[in-house]
């Protein structure tokens, strides 16, 4: 079904009617929810000037807000690399023609992708701490980094897999018969293809990367919700921190999630048509 | 190994996954319907609605919806979902709390998963139902929605596996389910590490894997055939 307009006819005057009156109820609906939840707020002192103020000094942002936002944003930055590359790895090795090999990496990326990332993340935080792999410092993070590399390169597995097996299959019959060796091949012609082609899946990962960094603040990792939640606890401000944080994250997902849309765009736009291996932007609850 | 089986309530906590997920799924089904409905509506103001409540849901991270179901909405706002007097109050309270913030969040992939759904019926049914004089509720209930419905079953799969694994952030507000007690009888013995990760992980394979097949079988047999 291309357009919407195929699931209804063309408004008359008496459907005009009365999807105005629907609109207006609507509306109204709304906006009775959007009262109701104010005057609860307000109800509990959360509208006042004093609750808003701290926003507006310097000290707010410099102490928590930011500093949670650099933690959020580098445990997703790090993540989203090693899950590339991680990923790249064990999509190659599904497409392997060693079998050994081949099995390994299916049984590490279903393994890994029926996990909670919840899971990795405190098994990887006190493994860490028990062996004492890195110093207490940085413990959180490498929990944190680790949970989300494991899971996501699982799903950029899939993705690989995903993207050479969307491509034409002359493409790999011709590096065969043109003498290059299967690896060859999957490396030098259907590799390059395939990830062009997954461009915008990987730019829609990132928002499933940034959004699940906030489990870290479960393992005591600072970032954005743990700093806002430490700044409610000392402003006396819980509900709006909470705003705030909230629309922090939701403003750099959807830019994001922007983004992978204009992406995706172009590139069908320059006739990568194998595109659709890739799956619309951030299509994963998880 | 047996000791700390027989001294932690490993099933117990699967339970409450279990329970947990079955909610918030009913939960995201009604409220992703309900919204999947609105965005393909006539009327602007709903589609507006619809569209805003996925983009804004989809954007926000479940720990920040979970956490803030309590420490905002029940905290500090005082929305009880349980009964006050009962000696489980907080429990059930949080349990709620945690089915709330479960089915919200997963509401907007459901919605998402509907619409393509509908993106996999062709127009000619939606021609012949408003041919016939159907309104476009009637269009909906009787025509496209049921086809929608088994043609999403993939994405409404992965949808339901996703919440599966996501029940355990609920573990954020105190909810005793797997990750939570996993946390514990890790914090208490720390030499059974590996072990108890693996028991724990396995429990998610068991629950998920079956669900993967389950629908994987259900999107070809209910696929409409065209």
């Amino acid at each position: 079904m291309t357009s919407q307009t195929v699931l209804f006819d063309t408004p008359g005057p008496r459907a005009r009617r009365r999807h105005t009156l629907v609109a207006v109820a609507g509306g109204v609906v709304l906006l009775g929810v959007l009262a109701w939840v104010l005057s609860r707020l307000a109800a509990r002192g959360n509208l006042t000037p004093a609750k808003w103020n701290p926003f507006a000094s310097a000290d707010t942002w410099t102490e928590y807000l930011l500093p949670g936002l650099v933690g959020t944003l580098e445990a997703a930055a790090i993540s989203i690399v090693l899950a590339l590359v991680l990923g790249l790895l064990l999509g190659m090795g599904r497409l392997s023609e060693n079998r050994p090999l081949r099995w390994f990496c299916s049984v590490f990326v279903e393994f890994f992708r029926s996990v909670p990332v919840l899971l990795m993340m405190i098994f990887a935080f006190n493994v860490y701490a028990v062996y004492q792999v890195f110093d207490s410092e940085q413990l959180a993070l490498a929990g944190v980094v680790t949970g989300l590399t494991l899971y996501n390169a699982s799903v950029m597995a899939e993705l690989v897999r995903a993207g050479v097996g969307s491509l034409p299959a002359g493409q790999r019959e011709a590096g065969l018969s043109i003498g290059l060796t299967a690896t060859q091949t999957l490396r030098s012609i259907l590799l390059p293809q395939a990830l062009t082609a997954m461009l915008p899946a990987i730019v829609g990962q990132l928002v499933v990367v940034l959004k699940d960094s906030a489990l870290g603040s479960i393992i005591t990792y600072v970032e954005l919700l743990a700093q806002g939640q430490t700044l409610g606890t000392a402003r006396a401000n819980m509900v709006p921190a909470f705003i705030v944080v909230a629309a922090i994250f939701i403003a750099i997902n959807y830019l994001l999630t922007v983004l992978a849309g204009r992406v995706e765009r172009r590139m069908r736009r320059r006739g990568h048509t194998s595109a659709k291996a890739a799956p619309a932007a951030p299509g994963q609850a998880g | 190994m047996a000791d700390l089986l027989k001294q932690y309530d490993v099933l117990g906590a699967f339970w409450m996954t279990i329970v947990l997920t079955v909610f918030s799924a009913v939960g995201s089904l009604v409220i992703g319907t309900v919204v999947a409905v609105m965005r393909v509506s006539p009327v602007a103001v709903l589609r507006t609605m619809g569209a805003g409540y996925v983009n804004i849901v989809r954007n926000t991270p479940l720990t920040l919806i979970i956490v803030f179901c309590n420490i905002g909405l029940f905290v500090n706002l005082g929305l009880r979902l349980a009964d006050k007097s009962s000696s489980t109050f907080l429990v059930d309270n949080n349990i709620r709390l945690a089915v709330l913030g479960l089915s919200v969040y997963h509401a907007a992939f459901v919605c998402e998963a509907l619409r393509s759904g509908i993106n996999t019926v062709p127009a000619g049914q939606a021609e012949a139902a408003r041919s016939i004089g159907l309104s476009f509720g009637q269009n909906i209930c009787h025509v496209v929605m049921p086809q929608a419905f088994r043609g999403a079953v993939t994405p409404l799969g992965n949808t339901m596996i996703a919440l599966t694994k996501n029940t355990t952030v609920a573990s954020a507000i105190g909810v005793a389910e797997a990750s939570g007690l996993m946390k514990e009888m890790i914090e208490f013995s720390p030499d059974q590490l590996v072990l108890v990760f693996l028991v724990f992980a396995l429990g998610f394979v068991v629950l998920t894997l079956p669900m993967g097949l389950l629908f994987t079988t259900m999107s070809r047999r209910l696929a409409v055939r065209r």
